[in-house]
């Protein structure tokens, strides 16, 4: 009984109402902290910054991001990769506009704009539900992506369409554009993922979260008891669309440093995302880290081992890359449709009576 | 039942409701009162128009016809929500719980209209925000405890049994401390023990709370034992409006039940 919450008793609500009542958890979320801020930034290297950490950490905001939407509050969206651009395109402008500003602030205004955008996307949403629901904001997506591929103003007039990051700072130290260290990239997006993540964990269980979970359950019920449908639907787009315009600014502006909006925003990221969101699990905080760590991670592993431990052609490996991707995603539909995360909580209440079988 | 007194001033009056569906007439010129404290109970056969009743007072049906007036008010065009929030609550015939959530959370969103910490204070749960879920999570364990549902607060409730269910949603109802609940058949489909337990949660609200209750009920025998005052509907009109004791010796009513025909 490694794993146990027997033995952990609760005295008061407030200890039952505990972000991670459990002990074991808590200790395992401190000291994963701690290893990712305090020993992970000295080793890291370009590869590990660029192939593995920083993508993750960015592809995980945005999951969270719609995982609010689409896995609490029950609406489908697959304008992610639209959304995305929005806070991209903003991150860019403002950081045009203003060179002095702190990049982190940059990103907090790039996602406030795209909550904005979100907001108003979201409108659709109170007559229209499900399958339709999922139509409008694809039509969202082809909007958007259409609007900043041709108006120039968003890209500056520049000849190629597209946009690049300049070099901004946080602390005096470069966070975007070419020389930025590895760790200080990386420790700039951890910090923000860490700090979105809580905030995320701390509203989906409090009131707002619960009406979100009403309005997915039964929204003619949630209404019945007094929760406003509108107002519950439109803060989940705005939320929703706030973490993951963070997340386009900081796809852009930390990691790839320059993007063109069909390639970086497109369809494919808004059904990236999604996935995403179904694999980890759906209305589940650490499902979105898990989805987004299996769907950015998986691929970097199996290029590793087909291409560079069986000298595999590079093409073949990613047409089979897909393939086992697009089997994971029926069977998570099929199979466990709460993902991963799910599978994460069977395995404890396994663990948690181990070695009994009962 | 504990003397007449507890028994107040009209919470609830409908005048003159006529509801209909395209061509089909659900509620017909219907009028009657619910005063503060009472158990009023609508009964009639299928289709009689009682669920339409309940909900053209909860604000999710608009009559064509007919006023509303609540606590002294005469209502202008409401949704749902804005019902729940001047103190109505209500339970469904066919259960709505949410069922991905648990009990307790079930119970904790049933008191939504109470709580009303801003984001900033949620985002970072402490403040406001915390005091403020510790204070309903205690009120909301007081209907726990009431309801002796302490076993199941933290199962999902899609995986309870029936009967359980149709409790959480009684205490999902009374979570919202409502000033008029509604009750669309607490006891359909429960067995003998089931229902006395329902029954005596109902008198223990009326009694401890002095909640005003409207319930739909089909056990005549229920209906009888926890109402002050029964309304008879059938076809959407109204036949008959009293006592228990007025109800039972009406003669419509005997036939409406019995399905003698009027000569
Ligand atoms: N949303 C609706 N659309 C169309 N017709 C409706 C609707 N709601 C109710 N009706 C009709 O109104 C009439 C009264 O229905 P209602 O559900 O109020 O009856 P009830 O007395 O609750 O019956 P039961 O005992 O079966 O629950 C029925 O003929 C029903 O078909
Ligand atoms: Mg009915």
């Amino acid at each position: 009984m490694f794993y146990r919450e027997s033995g952990d008793f609760k005295t008061s609500y407030a200890e039952d109402q505990q972000s991670f009542p459990i002990k074991f958890d808590r200790y395992a979320i401190w000291i994963l902290l701690g290893f990712a801020f305090f020993v992970v930034p000295f080793f890291i290297n370009d590869y590990w910054e660029k192939s593995v950490l920083v993508p993750f950490l960015v592809w995980s905001m945005a999951a969270l991001g719609l995982n609010i939407l689409t896995g609490y509050c029950g609406q489908v969206s697959l304008g992610t990769g639209g959304f995305m651009a929005v806070g991209a395109y903003s991150c860019y402008k403002l950081m045009i506009a203003f060179p002095g500003m702190n990049i982190f602030i940059v990103v907090i205004i790039a996602g406030l704009i795209t909550a904005l955008v979100g907001i108003a996307f979201g409108l659709p949403s109170l007559r229209i539900k499900g399958f339709y629901l999922a139509v409008a904001t694809l039509a969202s997506q082809f909007f958007l992506i259409w609007m900043f591929n041709k108006i120039p103003w968003f890209y500056n007039y520049s000849a190629s369409g597209m946009i690049t990051a300049p070099e901004r700072t946080m602390f005096g130290i470069a966070i975007s554009g070419p020389s930025a260290p590895s760790w200080a990239t990386y420790l700039f997006c951890l910090t923000l993922v860490t700090i979105f993540a809580f905030i995320a964990r701390n509203l989906t269980r409090g009131r707002i979260g619960r009406a979100w979970k009403a309005i997915h359950d039964m929204d003619i019920a949630a209404e019945i008891i007094g929760i406003p449908p509108l107002q519950a639907k439109l803060s989940a787009f705005a939320i929703s669309s706030f973490y993951i315009g963070m997340a386009g600014a900081m796809l852009f502006g930390v990691y790839l440093g320059s993007a063109e909006p069909g390639e970086a925003f497109g369809i494919n990221v808004s059904f990236l995302v999604l996935f995403m969101v179904i694999v980890g699990g759906l209305g589940s905080i650490l499902g979105s880290f898990l989805g987004a760590a299996f769907l950015i991670l998986i691929p970097v592993l199996m290029k590793n081992i087909m291409v560079g431990g069986f000298g595999w052609p590079a093409d073949l490996a990613a047409h089979l890359e897909l393939v086992f991707i697009g089997g994971l995603i029926m069977f998570f539909l099929v199979v466990e449709p709460h993902g991963l995360a799910q599978l994460w909580r069977i395995t404890k209440e396994k663990l948690r009576l181990w070695p009994f079988p009962h | 039942m504990s003397g007449e007194n507890r028994i107040g001033d009209t919470i609830l009056e409908v005048k003159n409701i006529s509801l209909s569906f395209g061509g089909v007439k659900a509620l017909t010129d219907i009028s009657f009162d619910i005063k503060e404290g009472e158990v009023r109970a609508i009964i009639g056969p299928n289709g009689a128009g009682k669920s339409s009743m309940l909900n053209v007072i909860n604000g999710f049906y608009h009559p064509q016809q007919g006023e509303v007036w609540f606590r002294g008010k005469k209502r202008v065009a409401m949704k749902p929500y804005q019902v729940a929030r001047q103190g109505v609550a209500r339970t469904f015939q066919n259960i709505a719980l949410f069922k991905g959530m648990s009990t307790l959370d079930n119970l904790m969103t049933g008191r939504i209209t109470h709580m009303k910490t801003n984001l900033f204070w949620q985002s970072i749960w402490a403040g406001p925000a915390a005091k403020e879920e510790l204070e309903h999570r205690e009120r909301v364990e007081h209907i726990i405890d009431f309801l002796g549902i302490q076993a199941i607060r933290k199962t999902p409730v899609g995986r309870l049994p029936y009967g359980m269910q149709k409790r959480v949603e009684l205490g999902r109802a009374l979570a919202a401390e409502p000033k008029l609940l509604l009750l669309d058949e607490p006891m359909a489909g429960m067995n003998q023990e089931e229902k006395e337990d329902m029954s005596r949660f109902i008198l223990d609200v009326n009694d401890e709370f002095g909640t005003t209750i409207t319930l739909i009920e089909h056990d005549i025998g229920v209906v009888m034992d926890l109402s002050d005052r029964i309304v008879v509907l059938d076809y959407g009109c109204k036949l008959a409006d009293g006592t228990p004791d007025v109800v039972r010796n009406d003669q419509d009513v005997i036939n409406a039940y019995l399905g003698v025909s009027h000569d």
